[in-house]
């Protein structure tokens, strides 16, 4: 199959799914669910109740949400530390991911993962990974094996602006093109490593193009308009699954806090994140076009954020009133027992 | 004068060859770049080109003889205007090499013969009247994967010139040809991505062995090993498991410098996660290699370059599994314990076998499996001896030597007559000079003035 050549998305009517109004009503549930979760975890870092590190996803919701509608049963996932939204978008209980947080015995990884550290099986969601860059390696070897076993699932792996200037993303690159692995690269370009903006920090700025050199092709999506993400999901799906090899995408995207919560966010001006949430808010963005549609009215929106803020809330109070793990765990989950041997 | 064509060196560690064919016969004219013979290694087949113009004069050894030594006289050119008379057959055949002599044991030591062997008696796994055959450690762990790839159809090999090229050490001759590029696969000179690629499919359920060409080389990849495989499990409380096996030539090869010669048993084998295995016998290769592929975790197999073409018993069984954690004591001796593994072992039987010529006998403990460790085996036989010397082809500081030394404080103090001693390489980056490296090898001459040491008899 010919492979589409790199590309900036243009406007066009293609580039904006066209989203039925029970999936309108479902993209901002889920983005709200983000938000809402984001917003309480970052509240109970403040109270002490979550400790180590703690990267919220608040402004990047559109991302993930317009990416994870357009995946299939068989697919799967892999992202770096910035991972709680993923989670919820792969339908995640919201109590397991909150009650990881503050490292209790009910968390998903029975507390010993934490918040950069997380996994489910059950819903082909590989993690939650905190060594930046490492989870394109292994979202490589991830579809590889989908390819290999011949289930028609693609790999997802999610990665930063920052991560895109680790060598072994190359080397991904390189082997998943050459083997044509089903992969979607997709990089959330959120504009800051940490503190340092993708202008300081990469020679060539177009992130999208960066597969040139392997034969990939890559387009830039405006990340804050889940209608483009998920356009853009099902052409690159569509192209990946069907033996294309890989696609990278860049999401034009923007994160509101902090890299982390000890994060004084001194690098950017406070005008910045204001325009942002001011003019291209994801959820206020998708509410507009919502109210537009007559898809649902003011108060059906309102009634659905206060039964999400309730949903959050009861996993706060999960997450506080589990147990921590018991002392035995510490010695729990370090090796897989062996079949028994046969002679 | 004549020019002498000898047996040429074609890798770092090759002895002896196969010279396998003469491509010209006496009284051909030959010139500088003809090919002259195909020469067989355990590794390859190579072509002998001459490096002069001249007349093939004589042809000092046939076609089709094994081991002929390198530096071994094979043929003798006539320059112009000489004829076979200027021959001088008393040519000494073989030279002493620079290169054999490194190793310390060129070529006469190694006779089978002259070779303490590692015995496998009393091994519970091998049930009596067995049949052994003798074979290679190389060929040992080709037919490991073999039989199971195989058995599970999950299990695939993915490295550097593991497919076409038949494996950099041979080590995977003919896998491509029974299973195809779908399961043996040539990647990229790509380490850190192509072992992250491996622990995500171990994650994602297949079993991938992931060869290194040398263990030098997977610094560049020791992240996945330890962040992504051994730690996953662990985060995400037991629900993903990542069964791999990442394997290849560890320590010291000969003559390759500091680089390329460095062991790495004691990194892996101190992190919570890794299982660590590092077999000495051909046996123990196939055995512990096949337990390997087959256990859930991320196993750390540590071969040794030198030791491939070293050929020991391996039972006839259909499916030779070992226990994964347990160290064989490969020479029962009363006086002194000397524990050590992979090629340590080698020159610790020597040590014994010139101890015993004194009056010592030593017990050699081969310990296999680096992690987990078995102590058990160590302590009793510390009982029973009161004396122990580790002996250890690495460095000294946090070595696997350090470890046992350390735990014997802890567990076995009041049974030891002595402080335990570390016989290690030398301190120092890995030297390429012939002398050097010698010094800074383990040496069983090393280990017997140690264990004189703690035996009070120096």
């Amino acid at each position: 199959m010919a492979k589409a050549s790199t590309a900036k998305t243009k406007s066009g009517a293609k580039d904006v799914y066209q989203a039925s109004k029970d999936e309108l009503l479902e993209f901002y549930r889920q983005m709200l669910l983000i938000r809402r979760f984001e917003e309480r975890a970052g509240q109970m870092y403040g109270m002490g109740l979550i400790g180590g590190f703690c990267h919220l996803y608040i402004g990047q919701e559109a991302v993930v949400v317009g990416l994870q509608t357009a995946t299939e049963d068989q697919d799967s996932v892999i992202t770096g530390y910035r991972d709680h939204g993923h989670m919820l978008a792969c339908g995640i209980d919201a109590k397991a991911v909150m009650a990881e947080l503050t490292g209790r015995c009910d968390g998903i990884s029975k507390g010993k993962g934490g918040s950069m550290h997380m996994f489910s099986t059950d819903h082909g969601f590989y993690g939650g990974h905190g060594i930046v860059g490492a989870q394109v390696s292994l979202g490589t070897g991830i579809a590889f094996a989908h390819k290999y076993k011949e289930d028609n699932g693609i790999c997802l792996a999610y990665f930063g602006d920052g991560a895109a200037n680790q060598g072994q993303v190359y080397e991904s690159f390189n082997m998943a093109e050459l083997w044509g692995l089903p992969v979607v690269f997709v990089i959330e370009n959120n504009q800051y490593a940490m503190g340092t903006s993708v202008k300081r920090s990469s020679a060539a700025t177009a992130l999208y193009r960066r597969g040139e050199g392997y034969n990939i092709p890559g387009r830039q999506v405006d990340g804050m308009n889940v209608l483009k993400v998920r356009a853009a999901a099902e052409s690159a799906f569509a192209e990946v699954r069907s033996g294309g090899g890989p696609v990278i995408l860049e999401m034009m995207t923007y994160r509101y806090r902090g890299h982390s919560m000890s994060d004084p966010a001194k690098y950017r001006s406070k005008e910045e994140v204001k325009k942002m949430r001011d003019e291209q808010d994801p959820i206020t963005q998708l509410k507009d076009i919502i109210l537009k549609l007559k898809a649902a009215g003011e108060d059906d929106l309102k009634a659905l954020d206060k039964d999400i803020k309730a949903e959050i809330a009861a996993a706060a109070e999960f997450a506080q009133n589990s147990p921590e793990p018991g002392a035995d765990e510490l010695y729990t989950d370090i090796y897989a027992k062996p079949k028994e041997r046969s002679l | 004068m004549t020019i002498e064509i000898l047996m040429p060196a074609l890798s770092p560690t090759m002895e002896e060859g196969t010279l396998s064919k003469w491509l010209v016969k006496e009284g051909d004219k030959v010139a500088s770049g003809d090919i002259l013979a195909e020469i067989e290694t355990d590794k390859a087949t190579m072509e002998l080109e001459s490096i002069d113009d001249g007349t093939v004069g004589k042809i000092l050894v046939e076609e089709g003889t094994e081991g002929v030594a390198v530096n071994t006289l094979v043929a003798v050119l006539l320059e112009e205007g000489e004829s076979e008379a200027d021959i001088d057959v008393k040519a000494p055949p073989p030279k002493e090499s620079g290169d054999a002599a490194v190793r310390a044991e060129p070529v006469e030591a190694r006779p089978e013969a002259k070779k303490p062997a590692a015995s496998l008696a009393g091994d519970p796994d091998i049930p009596d009247g067995t049949e052994m055959k003798s074979q290679t450690v190389r060929d040992a762990l080709r037919d490991a994967m073999a039989e199971e790839m195989r058995r599970d159809e999950t299990v695939f090999l993915i490295g550097e010139e593991v497919a076409e090229y038949q494996g950099a050490y041979k080590v995977s001759q003919g896998l491509l040809e029974e299973f195809g590029a779908r399961r043996v696969i040539d990647t990229p000179i790509t380490e850190h991505g192509f072992t992250g690629l491996g622990a995500g499919a171990a994650f994602a359920g297949l079993k991938p062995i992931v060869e290194f060409m040398t263990f030098n080389f997977a610094m560049q990849a020791i992240d996945h090993i330890i962040n992504s495989a051994a730690k996953t499990r662990y985060m995400s409380g037991g629900q993903i498991t990542c069964p791999i096996v990442f394997r290849g030539p560890n320590g010291a090869a000969s003559r390759v410098a500091a680089q390329h010669s460095q062991n790495y048993a004691a990194w892996y084998a101190a992190v919570p996660g890794l299982k660590v295995i590092a077999p000495y016998s051909a046996a123990d290769a196939k055995g512990l290699l096949k337990a390997a592929i087959r256990d859930p975790n991320p196993v750390v197999f540590l071969e040794n370059e030198i030791l491939y073409g070293d050929s020991s018993d391996v039972p006839e069984m259909d499916d030779y599994v070992l226990p994964i954690g347990k160290a064989r004591i490969v020479r029962e001796g009363s006086d002194v314990t000397i524990v050590s593994y992979t090629i340590g072992v080698r020159e610790s039987l020597k040590a014994a076998e010139m101890l015993a010529g004194e009056g010592i006998e030593a017990e050699v403990i081969d310990l296999r499996s680096l992690r987990p460790l078995d102590m058990e085996t160590v302590i009793a036989s510390v009982k029973k001896t009161n004396r122990c010397v580790v002996a250890e082809e690495n460095w000294p500081q946090c070595s696997i030597a350090s470890e046992v030394s350390s735990r014997l404080m802890e567990d076995a103090f009041d049974w030891l007559d002595a402080p335990v001693l570390r016989v290690t390489d030398a301190d120092t980056p890995t030297p390429y000079a012939a002398n050097l490296e010698k010094l800074w090898l383990l040496s069983a001459d090393r280990i017997v003035e140690a264990v004189k040491k703690v035996s009070y008899r120096d």
